[in-house]
């Protein structure tokens, strides 16, 4: 955290780098509601790294440069970018890593895939298991639930 | 002198356990008893010049003893007393010394309350841990030696990382976590043991080290949520859990031994599962070391990382010796050891437990995949991805959840098949509770589906593990006449175990509640104030009074006062939050003003400052039942020690004679 | 035991430990930019008050150039960006050689300029008049949007821009001479912009990190 500009509110750069200029005006613009806005943010900046932290997003770091990217998060919300493209643009500038969730394509769905696998085939496993091995007789040793003790006991 | 002696301490430790787990082995295989007893007496050595060592290393550190190589790198004369004895474990060097007093006293301790026990086991079971003794007092001797010389002595150090200064739990956290890391050893190092002693179809190994094993994972627990403790009062960012490499690296070890406690109970009873749980222990103990070496080996970035260099190499074939070695083992008997009994199968509660295996070793799957992703993808992609949060989140919530689920139907259920009458009769309540927690949780807004299920199921589990309570008091009371409080008294005391269980259980869902809670439902507000001006979060108003600042020997230390209002506008409390600045770091440490309440914790971070105290940024967070994440924490231990000083386990007779008469070395004193 | 066994665990053993020790070669810390090679991204920022402190670009009434500086003017020309901040130790060792280099490569048709990343542009200056001045000017990067479309890590790093206005060289850490010398002068030599992967120097800092994650905890 670094001690506040003497320039007071973080000011948006005049016309942000990343924004045409003309053709987007914001008399052109659809207005989307602040709270959407803000919502869609949220959740966004979730997903990006902060990339002087270690591992937390965006949204959480209180670190200036992450509050400052999640400033061009918000405008580019606000602009009417979808989060593929807000992505695509940190990852253009930081690489992959800057997502906190690896891209679902290609070898990354391994990472997706596999923990779903392993349930899948342990739960048939221990089907098979209980199939194979169950059917025990009831052995005497003594109750194992409170329900059970009370119901023998004269419950 | 201090570190000739730290140095002699060591080298005789390291010299004394070798010859120790030499003499264990010898003993055994040629029935020599002076060479057994001669080999107790050499763990209690190594103890003892461990903790000669470690003494060594602490007088050092409290007289500023710059030309010691830890000193220099840690100490500092004006950080205060408390804070220059813990770091001892605060580094990397001081870390491993600290470990090694605790393997080795775990060591005498084993070696000490099994002393009158004969056979195999033990010997076996010491010789390894001393053998993973070795291991560390060589790391001590080699590239994490700490007494190493500084010449020319410097005037003063650098003190300890400031994060490391902040806060009172960061004297507990390590010791806890080590504690629990180490004792996890015992149970490995019997098993290793009966391995090699052909004594694991008695079951013996399982016996000897509940309790170890027991206390370890209540110390690991603890040690863990001391972690998200710390995390939440020290680091600013309202959080408690990040999936950091090396909180996972915590945790993996945690769940797998979750795991074995349950299966080892099926075991117990039914002589299954014989290889499943000796490849759980393999698997828990293989974590540990893997955790350290995450921390150790600059493979992954992470908070917790020490500095780099060869130890990693060292770890590295550490791992490689123990995962090699123990697999061979498991692979060369694992033929010998079949499956003797039959489960009841069905709806019973070992059913439960298969089940909850399964799910907690894919949620230890998926964590360890997603740690160690980010290598995976680079060797194979050539590419550095990042694998945090909203991965695990979203991999893990719905294992969580079905963990809740399952946390309600085990306790309810019999060790053999249950009937449908008994279903309906036992899941009754516990169904009614389920459904009066829904209602409550969509009646207070909750939209988030993970959020709802975890809220619904608490209310299942937390009904099915109070009817436990319930149920068993209400039969003593019929059949013995006893009032409800010494009914239930005297239930728990007749089976701590199984009751200690229900309340480690009642613990796990407190934590759940106020996770999902202070996640679901977390508010948060930001402002720039002026002096006089207000920031309002839920019902909370709060006024910017002003800044000040205060110079300490070690660090400047800056906050706000921030008055909370009450309804007549007048001050009911002033928070401060703060900035630290420390002289050897650029970046100053937040400490955030928390104000904890049952219901809901107010935190305040100051952001940032203008000089001239003319205004600040704010963030103030509002966060629902964070206390009962660190109550349910702490009755999660307090579970397990219960279940700890319990009485003896159920036992099996006409198994276990069966199983003494075919063994060569028949044990002796039995059960404790 | 037989081979099947064998085989089961040499299936789980080799590649755990074979991964490890792959992870034990490389540095997790040094992320590779995605921008040598790509356009190198335009910006237009204010000058830094009082910078350049002296050398040629100052008129004969001590006067500097004009108050902004876009990018696009210096099209064709070769641009050294550097990024660095007055509290980074690092960017000290490297301000020496970066001004040499300022004044060697001028008439080359190479410009300098320093951005200021996170940082009071008070600061910034206090901290190059304490340098020693600085021939070049400075820029101020509000909001370090600047600095996130150059895909910032920390402070210092260097960008190397070639004629063709594409990102040639990043270079993460403290220039040398050497360094800007050989960089220089194969772009001068009209060297296709390869894509570069950063280099790593040590002492390079990632600063304005938020407290929670200074490095080397040191916590088991």
């Amino acid at each position: 955290m670094v001690i506040a500009t003497g320039a007071g509110a973080p000011a948006h750069a005049a016309g942000a780098p990343w924004q045409a200029r003309g053709a987007d005006s914001p008399a052109n613009r659809p207005q989307i509601p602040d709270s959407i806005v803000e919502a869609r943010t949220r959740e966004i900046a979730a997903g990006l790294r902060c990339v002087v932290c270690q591992g937390l997003s965006i949204e959480d770091s209180p670190a200036e440069l992450a509050r400052e990217m999640r400033a061009i998060v918000k405008e580019q919300v606000a602009a009417g970018r979808t989060r593929a493209e807000i992505e695509a643009y940190f990852v253009a500038r930081y690489g992959e890593f800057v997502l906190l969730a690896p891209r679902p394509e290609g070898f990354n769905l391994l990472v997706y895939a596999l923990p779903v696998v392993a349930l899948v085939l342990g739960a048939l496993f221990v089907v098979g298991f209980v199939r194979r091995w169950g059917g025990a007789e009831p052995d005497a040793s003594p109750q194992g639930t409170g329900a059970e003790a009370s119901r023998t006991r004269g419950g | 002198m201090t570190r000739l002696i730290g140095h002699g301490a060591v080298m005789a430790a390291l010299l004394v356990a070798a010859y120790g787990a030499f003499a264990a082995v010898a003993g055994v295989r040629r029935a020599r008893p002076d060479l057994l007893r001669s080999s107790q007496l050499a763990t209690h050595a190594t103890f003892a010049l461990m903790l000669v060592a470690n003494l060594a290393m602490v007088y050092a550190l409290v007289t500023h003893d710059f030309s010691v190589g830890y000193v220099a790198q840690v100490g500092n004369r004006s950080t205060p007393l408390f804070y220059t004895v813990i770091s001892l474990w605060g580094a990397l060097e001081g870390s491993i010394l600290f470990w090694g007093l605790v393997l080795s006293g775990y060591s005498a301790a084993v070696v000490f309350l099994n002393r009158d026990r004969h056979g195999s086991l033990v010997p076996y079971a010491n010789a390894t841990l001393l053998l993973i003794g070795v291991f560390f007092y060589l790391l001590l001797l080699g590239p994490a030696d700490p007494f190493v010389r500084v010449s020319p002595v410097p005037a003063d150090g650098p003190g300890p990382n400031p994060l490391l200064q902040n806060h009172i739990l960061m004297g507990i956290h390590p010791p806890l976590l080590y504690l629990g890391y180490v004792g996890l050893s015992v149970p490995f190092a019997f098993a290793i043991g009966a391995l090699l002693s052909g004594r694991v179809e008695d079951g013996a190994w399982l016996r000897l080290t509940r309790r170890w094993t027991l206390a370890a994972w209540a110390f690991l627990s603890l040690a863990i949520m001391a972690g998200m403790w710390w995390s939440y009062e020290v680091l600013g960012w309202g959080g408690y859990w990040a999936w950091d490499p090396v909180e996972n690296a915590s945790f993996l070890p945690w769940l797998t031994a979750t795991a074995f406690l349950h299966s080892a109970m099926v075991e117990e009873r039914r002589g299954q599962l014989r290889v499943w749980n000796l490849s759980l222990i393999i698997a828990t103990f293989l974590l540990t070391i893997f955790g350290t070496f995450l921390t150790r080996s600059g493979i992954v970035a992470s908070v917790h990382a020490f500095s780099e260099g060869e130890i990693g190499y060292w770890f590295l074939s550490f791992i490689a010796i123990c995962l090699v070695f123990s697999l061979a083992l498991l692979m060369g008997r694992s033929a010998a050891l079949g499956s003797t009994g039959r489960l009841a199968g069905g709806a019973s509660r070992e059913t439960v437990f298969l089940l909850n295996n399964l799910v907690l070793t894919v949620f230890t799957f998926t964590v360890l995949l997603g740690t160690v992703y980010p290598l995976v993808a680079e060797a194979v992609r050539g590419v550095k991805v990042s694998v945090g949060a909203p991965f695990f989140n979203r991999m893990t919530l719905p294992l969580i959840v079905a963990l809740l689920f399952l946390l309600g139907v085990g306790p309810a259920l019999p060790w053999r098949a249950a009937s449908r009458e008994e279903l309906r009769e036992r899941f009754l309540v516990p169904a009614l509770a389920a459904l009066a927690s829904l209602a409550a949780t969509l009646a207070v807004g909750t939209r988030n589906p993970y959020a709802i299920a975890a809220f619904t199921f608490a209310g299942w589990a937390g009904a099915t593990n109070l009817g436990e309570f319930w149920l068993g008091a209400r039969s003593r009371m019929r059949t013995h006449g006893e009032g409800p409080a010494t009914a239930l008294v005297r239930l728990v005391r007749s089976n701590g175990r199984r009751y200690g269980g229900y309340v480690a259980h009642l613990g796990i869902l407190l934590m759940a509640v106020g996770i999902t809670a202070s996640s679901a439902f977390r508010k948060e507000v930001e402002r720039t104030l002026r002096p006089g001006e207000t920031i309002e979060v839920e019902g909370y108003t709060l006024r910017f009074d002003g800044v000040a600042a205060r110079e300490e020997p070690r660090r400047f230390v800056v906050w706000a006062d921030m008055a909370l209002l009450d309804g007549a506008g007048e001050t009911r409390e002033v928070l401060r939050p703060r900035l630290n600045f420390y002289r050897m770091s650029d970046q100053p440490i937040t400490t955030p003003a928390v104000r904890e309440r049952p219901h809901q914790d107010l935190y305040l971070v100051l952001m940032a400052f203008e000089r001239d105290g003319s205004s600040v940024t704010i963030q103030a967070l509002v966060e629902p039942l964070v206390v009962w994440i660190w109550i349910g924490g702490t009755i999660v231990s307090l579970g397990a020690l219960m279940s700890l000083l319990s009485g003896r386990g159920r036992l099996r007779p006409g198994r276990l004679a069966r199983d003494a008469i075919r063994l060569t070395h028949a044990p002796a004193a039995e059960t404790r | 035991m037989s081979w099947l066994r064998a085989a089961l665990g040499a299936l789980v053993a080799v590649p755990i430990l074979a991964l490890l020790l792959f992870g034990m070669g490389r540095d997790p810390r040094a992320i590779d930019s995605p921008l040598p090679g790509r356009p190198a991204p335009g910006f237009e920022l204010a000058r830094l008050e009082g910078t350049p402190t002296r050398g040629p670009l100052l008129d004969a009434a001590g006067a500097a150039l004009p108050d902004s500086f876009s990018l696009r003017a210096d099209s064709g020309r070769i641009v050294v960006l550097n990024f660095f901040a007055s509290w980074c130790l690092a960017c000290r060792a490297e301000h020496g050689p970066l001004g040499e280099a300022a004044e060697r490569y001028r008439d080359s048709g190479v410009s300098f300029y320093g951005i200021a990343y996170q940082d009071r542009p008070e600061d910034a200056l206090g901290w190059i008049r304490r340098m020693g001045g600085q021939v070049y000017p400075a820029l101020v990067d509000p909001g370090s949007r600047t600095a996130i479309e150059y895909g910032l890590w920390g402070v210092p790093e260097t960008f190397f821009l070639g004629r063709d206005g594409r990102v040639a060289y990043k270079h993460v850490g403290p220039v040398s001479r050497a360094l800007l010398a050989q960089r220089l002068d194969a772009l001068l030599e009209g060297e296709a912009a390869g894509g570069d992967a950063a280099t790593s120097s040590p002492g390079w800092q990632r600063g304005a990190e938020a407290p929670g994650a200074t490095p080397e905890l040191g916590v088991p």
